[in-house]
C-alpha cells in the first residue's frame, strides 16, 4: 500500500500535526518508502497466530481503588505554559 | 592513530565479590600509597575499582567527581552532555563522603554516573532531547534514578539521545549530534556514537563518567554500546520500572546501564532493577546479585548460533567476529550449536509499525497544554498542530505520522494486527530454541562498525532503521540482550558481540559476557578531544 499527498495530510490531521504544502511531497516519499519496507509481513503466514498482547505471560497488577496521591495543584500546574489560580489555560473551545 | 587497549583482562582469575563489604571497610585506616590513588587519573577507574578504592577510604567521592567533572569540561567537543550539575553532583559526592565515613556506604555509595536525559529527575530540566519539552523541570524523580540515589550514586548530569530515544545514530537531538571519541585509523572524520544512547556511550568510552543509565527500545543501548566499545545491557522486559521514563513505545522500552566492563553493568543493574508498584508491567520477582555471576564457568552451557543472523551484505569482518565469539565460548568450554529463528527478517519490519503505533498513542500527550513548548494558534485545534509541528523534529514527526496511519480505521488490521501477530513468531522462535536446552543465543551486535555524522541521513529512512536488525528481535521478544566489545575492526573501530538470554535470566548473560570480556580485552579510544 503506498499513499497519495490527500492521505498525507489526513494523517498529518489526525496526528495534529501542522504540514505546509511544500513538505508534502517529501513527507509522502518517506511514508511510502516506509510502508514498502513494512509490506514483507503481509507473506507471513499468520493463520490461527494470536496477536501479542504481553511480552512475558502476566496478570495485570490491581490495587485497591483508594486516593494515593494528591493536594498538589501547584505542582501539577508548575511545568504548564499557561495556568490561573490552578487551571490549565487553553485557546476557547466552545464558542 | 592506533588505538590503545585499555587493559586486558586475560588471564585475570575469576573472582567472585560478595555484595557490601563497606561496614568493614570503614573501619580500616586509609592508605595512602594505595593502587587507585596512584593513578594519575581518576577517571581511568573502572567503576568497580573505584567503588573498592572508596570503600578502603583510598580516595574520597569528591576528588573522583572532581575527576569526572573536569574531564567532562574538557570534552565539550563530544557533545555527550545536554546538562551538567557539578553543584548537585558535588553535594552528592560529599554526602556520599560521610556515609563512607561513618560506614553507611550504600552499592553504588559514591561513583559518579551519567543520566540519559530521557529519565525523569526532580528539580532537573528533562527534555527527552526534544524541543516540545522545552525546559521541562519534573517535580518528581523516575524509579530507576531513585534506586540509584538511594544507593548512593552521584549524578554529573544529563546525557544526548535521539529525539524521544528515536533514531540509531544520535543525530536527531535537539541539542546537535554526538560525536563519538572513536576515529578511523589515520582520520579525523565525525563519527556517530551510535543512538539514541550516543551521549551515555560516548561518555563511558572517553571515560566522563563511570557509568551511564539508559534506555533501549530497539537496539538504544546496544548498538551505541557495540559503537563506542563498552558493554551495555537490556534486561528482560519488566526487570526496571519504566516509571518516571518519558515513554517512545511502553510494550518494548526498558532502562538498562552502559559501562566499560561486564562487572560494572551488574553493579549497576542490581541497583537499577526491582519491582515498583508504580509500573504495571514491573515485575514482582527478587533481583539476584548479577556481580555475583561474573567469573562463574561457562562449562556446559550450550550457545545457539541463529543462521538467519547472516545477512546480506554483511561485512566479512563481523562474520569473523562471531566465528571468533563462538571459538572463545567453546574454548571456555560451551557448546556451540546452529539453530534457526525463522521469523528473524520479519522482526525489523514489525518493530517499524509497533513502534511508531505505541509511540503516536505516547507522544499525543504533547499538546501543548500541561507542559513544554506551546505555539499559538486560532483556536485550540491549530495551537495543537502548530505546537507539535514545531516541537517534533523531524524523525519524531515521521513515526508520529506513520503510527497515526498504523492505526487508523480501516488499516489498522492490515499492519498493527499483522505486525502483533508476527510478534508472536518471533517470541515462539526464541522459546522453541531455548526449550532444545539453548542457555543464550550469540549473534553480532551490529551489521557494521560506526559511520560517519551525515553518511546515513539520504531520503530514505529505512537505510537508518537497518542499523538495528540485529537487536530489535530482542525488544519484540521481551529478552534480555548483552553487547560485550569483541575487537578492532581493519579501521580501529570497535565491533561489539550480542549474547540473547531467557526471560528474567540476566544473570548467565553476565557469565557469557565475562567469559567473552576475558578473552576480547576491552578497548579504549586516544584522548584526542582533550585540546
Amino acid at each position: 500500500m503506498s499513499v497519495d499527498s490527500a492521505t498525507v495530510r489526513r494523517i498529518a490531521h489526525l496526528a495534529r500535526i501542522a504540514v505546509a504544502d511544500d513538505e508534502i511531497e517529501h513527507l509522502r516519499g518517506e511514508l511510502n518508502a516506509i510502508l514498502a519496507f513494512v509490506e514483507q509481513l503481509s507473506e507471513v503466514d499468520v493463520a490461527g497466530v494470536e496477536p501479542m498482547t504481553s511480552v512475558s505471560p502476566m496478570t495485570m497488577k490491581k490495587r485497591e481503588d483508594a486516593i494515593t496521591d494528591g493536594e498538589m495543584a501547584e505542582l501539577v500546574v508548575k511545568n504548564a505554559p499557561a495556568s490561573e489560580d490552578h487551571f490549565f489555560l487553553v485557546p476557547k473551545v466552545v464558542e | 592513530m592506533a588505538s590503545k587497549k585499555r587493559k586486558t583482562t586475560k588471564g585475570e582469575p575469576p573472582k567472585t565479590e560478595k555484595g557490601e563489604p563497606a561496614k568493614t571497610a570503614a573501619a580500616a585506616p586509609p592508605t595512602v600509597a594505595a593502587d587507585a590513588a596512584e593513578k594519575t587519573d581518576l577517571t581511568a577507574l573502572t567503576l568497580t575499582e573505584a567503588r573498592d578504592a572508596l570503600r578502603k577510604r583510598e580516595l574520597t567521592s569528591l576528588e573522583l567527581t572532581e575527576a569526572h567533572l573536569a574531564a567532562i569540561e574538557k570534552a565539550g567537543a563530544l557533545n555527550a552532555f545536554v546538562l551538567e550539575t557539578p553543584e548537585h553532583a558535588r553535594d552528592m559526592a560529599k554526602r556520599a563522603d560521610e556515609k563512607l565515613a561513618k560506614g553507611e556506604a550504600g552499592p553504588l555509595e559514591g561513583l559518579p554516573i551519567g543520566v540519559k536525559d530521557i529519565f525523569a529527575t526532580r528539580e532537573v530540566r528533562t527534555t527527552a532531547c526534544s524541543n516540545i519539552l522545552s525546559e521541562f523541570v519534573p517535580v518528581y524523580e523516575s524509579t530507576v534514578t531513585t534506586n540509584l540515589w538511594r544507593d548512593g550514586a552521584v549524578m554529573l548530569g544529563k546525557l544526548n539521545n535521539d529525539e524521544f530515544a528515536m533514531g540509531s545514530s544520535n543525530e536527531m537531538s535537539r541539542f546537535g549530534p554526538v560525536v563519538s571519541p572513536w576515529r578511523r585509523k589515520g582520520a579525523e572524520t565525525k563519527l556517530v556514537p551510535g543512538g539514541s544512547s550516543g551521549g551515555g556511550a560516548a561518555a563511558v568510552a572517553a571515560d566522563l563518567c563511570l557509568g551511564a543509565v539508559s534506555t533501549d527500545t530497539g537496539g538504544s543501548i546496544r548498538q551505541p554500546a557495540a559503537f563506542t566499545g563498552i558493554v551495555g545491557i537490556k534486561p528482560t522486559y519488566g526487570r526496571c520500572s519504566r516509571w518516571g521514563i518519558v515513554a517512545f513505545a511502553s510494550s518494548l522500552d526498558q532502562a538498562g546501564p552502559l559501562a566499560r566492563t561486564v562487572k560494572d553493568c551488574a553493579i549497576l543493574l542490581r541497583s537499577m532493577a526491582g519491582h515498583d508498584p508504580k509500573d504495571t508491567t514491573s515485575v514482582n520477582l527478587p533481583v539476584p546479585d548479577y556481580e555475583a555471576a561474573v567469573g562463574r564457568s561457562v562449562k556446559g552451557m550450550t550457545i545457539a548460533i541463529p543462521k538467519e543472523y547472516r545477512v546480506e551484505g554483511m561485512p566479512e569482518e563481523i562474520e569473523a567476529l562471531w566465528q571468533r565469539g563462538a571459538e572463545w565460548l567453546r574454548a571456555a568450554g560451551a557448546e556451540i550449536v546452529e539453530v534457526s529463528l525463522p521469523h528473524t527478517k520479519y522482526a525489523l519490519p514489525a518493530y517499524y509499525i509497533v513502534a511508531p503505533a505505541e509511540a503516536s498513542s505516547n507522544l499525543a500527550r504533547y499538546d501543548g497544554v500541561r507542559y513544554g513548548l506551546r505555539v499559538p494558534g486560532r483556536d485550540v485545534t491549530e495551537m495543537y498542530e502548530k505546537t507539535r509541528a514545531a516541537g517534533f523534529g523531524r524523525e519524531v514527526r515521521r513515526r508520529v505520522m506513520i503510527g497515526t496511519y498504523v492505526l487508523s480505521a480501516g488499516y489498522y488490521d492490515a499492519y498493527y494486527l499483522q505486525a502483533q501477530k508476527v510478534r508472536t513468531l518471533i517470541k515462539k522462535d526464541f522459546e522453541d530454541c531455548f526449550a532444545r536446552g539453548v542457555h543464550a543465543v550469540l549473534t553480532p551486535a551490529t551489521p557494521s562498525a560506526a559511520f560517519g555524522i551525515g553518511e546515513k541521513s539520504s531520503g530514505d529512512p529505512v537505510e537508518m532503521y537497518l542499523n538495528d536488525v540485529f537487536t530489535v528481535t530482542v525488544n519484540m521478544a521481551g529478552l534480555p540482550g548483552i553487547v560485550v566489545p569483541g575487537g578492532l575492526d581493519r579501521q580501529g573501530l570497535p565491533l561489539g558481540l550480542q549474547l540473547i538470554g531467557r526471560p528474567f535470566d540476566e544473570e548467565t548473560l553476565f557469565t557469557l559476557g565475562a567469559a567473552v570480556e576475558a578473552q576480547a580485552g576491552h578497548f579504549a579510544p586516544e584522548h584526542w578531544w582533550e585540546s
